[in-house]
């Protein structure tokens, strides 16, 4: 008997399923966030309307819009209307504006994401070559420095890290501009005369060509982005620095020292490529945990980004601001882990099969 | 009006700040613009009909104006605002207002007595939040239109029964009554919404100023109109930046980045006081601070109890430190500024006096009590300060600690023993406090009546309820001041509340800058008297 020969493997088809899969863990991802996230803001001993209706409310008002909100509903039923209303991209109306929350969230995350992604070029740009140079000296000064920097970065508080820059590249020494997105001056500019495409105020600008808008906002950010890059540099410098002594170990590398080849490329060709794998996670998943908005940070930068929003909404009481938050970092955070394991299988030829 | 949350944040940055040498400054702001910072996060709407927090009046406060107004340099007195008289009739039930002419809203429309009429019917129409302070006079939806009319340049308002004409006034005085460009507003109705969406986005009134631009949680931009009636404003753009952090404002202001800084901490203040560049202007709010004892609760019923408490809190000792610049002593259940509120503060610590009454009251000491508080950092302040001096006299108070609205839900179940709270009033017209502090029509557990703070508290004012409504409706304004006055004495000394303090409002301002009213307890924020 012979045995029937497999089809050969379509590697669309493979792609595809691939594809399938992430989408199917990511709809289950968030199943469940948003079930933990729905039952806490259900069983928490408030009661939402209250915090609605305030001080003079009768009961009758307050059974009102308890029916309107549909609160009188068994908790199973609200949370299926919860989520077929969210895969429709409704996240519901803010108790407290009474506006979308979705088109609050749009206004909100652009300048999350702007801080953001400045803030992991920075911690990538400074942490990875730093990582490396700890590793390759052992016991140097240079470690020694690296990881001072380091843990002061992952044990400064960030709010206070953030007064410090302020009062010393702000108040001091006039390197930066102080708090808030940009000067007044150019932030009526940005509302009144220019085109807002993204709501990032660097993209914006930039496509507008309205350069001196673009520098006015590079002073704003860079004292924030720079300190959230520090804290996620700490990070990355450490990951790095016990990736690549691992990898300095192997017997690859001895080989291709003991073949002459330069250190340089020893490192930052052979040993990084190996180091990269894992690298990618890590710098996912600290760009991840900026992008949910660094509550402390935003608050001293007067930054209005998703971190406060979240906040000021959970202090309100305004569980469908904090309910559709909670849906955005979780679609971020998935979103980024499924790109990082992509990647992941991009440099790392093993994990394709 | 519900009261800012966030208010003092970590004190230890303060303390950060105030180690640091005066800072260098740099930079100016932009001659033509105002640059306020402040915590703007209470807003819920900007809509002249549904806005009800602090920051939202204080800016529609220069966007929109009000047939009569208060005058801030004499309390209780009225002056015109886009009416030029009024008057009530015989039956004390009609009154006619008589409007300007020749006044335009921004969009070019002129004033007329429809634009007022139908605002003042779209107030309760829309029925949001503050529409009781219009609703209270029996207006309904659907009685309105035939209770207020308009003819000619006369508007017309009927009311349910003969009210003191002041109290009427002074409630048209407040936000709620601002009259905006109604057929503006109508032109952009959506869904039956009166307008109500897209003017939380706009602007259409007689104010000052016009909205360029509001965005919730970051700021809002206005300019100023030219020819405007009042005098045109002296500065040309006004940018308000949430700011929601004290000690980041601090630096703002002493770098010269900010005019005007609104959301300071005492320690921030403090820190700088001395610095040539930045004044630092006092003011008062209507806030009152008060403990309100149980009356289930039997010893808290006791005179006695009642009247020892009042001499075991540390006024001036908290107003001294941990109150410093936010708060005053005050005694009496009307802020200062409204009409008829007491000044005076009979009370003060006396440990003696305080053990003596709790010895003559005749209950067991010591008395173990819980005080129900929120979790916000200065209140946690005044308890302990509370737990302190009521220990010395022989009351152990326990904490009973929540967060806002857990506090709140017990208060309104009438679950508490002694509870911290805070009152704002509603409207510039004293019987906002009176009906609530001093009236309670049924004291049962069935009636829910949580409108009133006696109810809430579970006392029965006597005497103080019938005496509030006869204030209500005295026609006399110097009566009526003298009614209040003595209801607030006799609540002072003898009811299930402690009042403690009256806000105090404390704004930093480059000294550059002159013109700038708060609006002390009546009143909202000025921008347009502001020159620098």
């Amino acid at each position: 008997m012979t045995s029937i020969p497999s089809p050969p493997r379509n590697p669309l088809i493979q792609g595809l399923g691939q594809v399938g899969l992430g989408l199917l863990t990511l709809a289950i991802t968030l199943l469940g966030l948003l079930l933990v996230t729905f039952i806490i803001a259900r069983v928490v001993p408030t009661d939402p309307v209250l915090s609605i209706v305030g001080e003079r409310a009768t009961q009758a008002q307050m059974d009102a819009i308890r029916v309107r909100l549909g609160l009188d509903l068994p908790l199973w039923q609200q949370f299926l209307i919860y989520v077929r209303d969210a895969v429709q991209g409704d996240l519901g109306t803010s108790i407290r504006s009474g506006q979308s929350v979705a088109s609050e969230i749009a206004r909100y995350f652009p300048a999350t994401l702007e801080l953001a992604t400045l803030g992991t070029i920075f911690g990538t740009l400074v942490g990875v070559p730093a990582g490396v140079l700890a590793a390759t000296r052992p016991g140097s000064i240079a470690d020694q420095i690296v990881r001072v920097v380091g843990l002061m970065g992952y044990s400064m508080p960030v709010f206070w890290l953030g007064l410090i820059g302020l009062l010393v590249f702000y108040g001091q020494l006039d390197w930066v501009a102080g708090p808030g997105r940009l000067d007044p001056t150019y932030d009526m500019m940005m509302q009144f005369t220019l085109t807002s495409y993204t709501g990032m105020i660097l993209v914006d600008s930039a496509l507008n060509g309205a350069w001196d808008v673009f520098a006015n906002a590079i002073s704003h950010i860079v004292l924030p982005a720079g300190i959230l890059g520090y804290v996620s540099m700490a990070y990355i410098s450490r990951m790095t620095r016990s990736f690549m002594m691992n990898e300095l170990g192997q017997e690859y590398i001895t080989t291709a020292r003991v073949k002459g080849m330069p250190e340089w490329r020893v490192i930052w060709v052979h040993a990084m490529k190996n180091v990269s794998v894992p690298l990618i996670t890590v710098i996912a998943l600290s760009y991840a945990y900026l992008l949910e908005g660094s509550v402390l940070t935003e608050t001293i930068f007067a930054w209005p980004g998703l971190g406060s929003y979240i906040t000021d909404a959970l202090f309100a009481n305004d569980m469908p601001a904090v309910l559709g938050g909670t849906v955005v970092v979780g679609v971020v955070f998935v979103t980024l882990n499924m790109v990082s394991d992509i990647l992941y299988r991009l440099a790392d030829p093993r994990a394709r099969t | 009006m519900q009261i800012k949350h966030g208010f003092s944040r970590a004190a230890a940055i303060a303390a950060l700040l105030g180690g640091t040498a005066p800072l260098a400054l740099w930079a100016e702001t932009p001659a033509d613009t105002l640059v306020l910072a402040d915590a703007i996060d209470d807003i819920v709407s900007i809509d002249p009909h549904e806005a009800f927090e602090f920051s939202g009046t204080d800016l529609n406060n220069n966007l929109y104006d009000t047939l009569i107004e208060l005058d801030p340099t004499k309390p209780g007195e009225l002056v015109p605002g886009l009416a030029e008289s009024w008057a009530v009739a015989e039956d004390g039930m009609t009154y006619t207002f008589k409007v300007k002419s020749g006044i335009t809203f921004s969009s070019g429309n002129p004033v007329t007595a429809e634009d007022a009429a139908l605002s003042l019917r779209r107030v309760v129409k829309l029925n949001k939040t503050p529409a009781f302070i219009l609703t209270q006079f029996g207006l309904t939806p659907e009685n309105v239109d035939q209770m207020i009319t308009f003819d000619g340049d006369t508007v017309t308002l009927k009311t349910d029964k003969a009210y003191a004409p002041s109290f009427v006034y002074n409630c048209l005085t407040a936000g709620v009554a601002n009259i905006v460009d109604i057929k503006t507003v109508m032109a952009n109705e959506v869904e039956g919404d009166m307008g109500n969406a897209w003017l939380k986005q706009n602007s259409a009134g007689t104010g000052a100023y016009v909205l360029r631009s509001f965005k919730p949680n970051e700021g809002y931009v206005l300019e100023a109109r030219t020819g405007h009636w009042r005098g045109d404003a002296k500065i040309k753009n006004v940018f308000m930046q949430h700011v929601p952090e004290g000690a980041t404002q601090r630096l703002l202001l002493e770098k010269g980045d900010i005019d005007i800084a609104r959301e300071m901490t005492p320690t921030d203040i403090d820190g700088v006081t001395g610095n040539p560049d930045v004044t630092v202007q006092n003011d008062v709010g209507g806030q009152l601070y008060y403990l309100a004892l149980n009356q289930k609760k039997a010893e808290l019923a006791n005179p006695k109890v009642q009247e020892a408490m009042r001499w075991a809190v540390d006024y001036s000792g908290m107003t001294d430190s941990i109150l410093k610049g936010q708060w005053v002593v005050h005694q009496a259940f009307l802020p200062e500024g409204f009409l008829g509120a007491l000044t005076e503060n009979p009370y003060s610590l006396d440990i003696e006096k305080a053990k003596a009454l709790l010895a003559e009251s005749g209950v067991t000491l010591p008395l173990e009590v819980g005080l129900t508080v929120r979790n916000n950092q200065e209140r946690l302040d005044i308890a302990t300060s509370l737990q302190n001096t009521f220990a010395q006299a022989g009351i152990n108070l326990t904490l009973d600690v929540g967060d806002g609205a857990q506090v709140l839900e017990k208060y309104r179940a009438r679950q508490h023993d002694i509870t911290i709270q805070t009152w704002g009033p509603d409207y510039p017209d004293p019987h906002t406090n009176a009906s609530t502090f001093a009236m309670n029509p049924d004291n049962s557990d069935e009636a829910g009546a949580t409108g009133y703070l006696a109810w809430r508290t579970a006392w029965e004012p006597g005497e103080l309820h019938a005496m509030t409504e006869a204030a209500v409706v005295e026609k006399d304004t110097a009566a009526r001041t003298a009614m209040y006055e003595e209801i607030q004495r006799k609540h002072r000394d003898n009811s299930a509340f402690v009042m403690m303090f009256q806000q105090a409002r404390q704004d930093a301002m480059r000294a550059n800058v002159s013109g700038f009213y708060a609006g002390g307890a009546t009143d909202s924020a000025t921008y347009w008297l502001v020159t620098k």
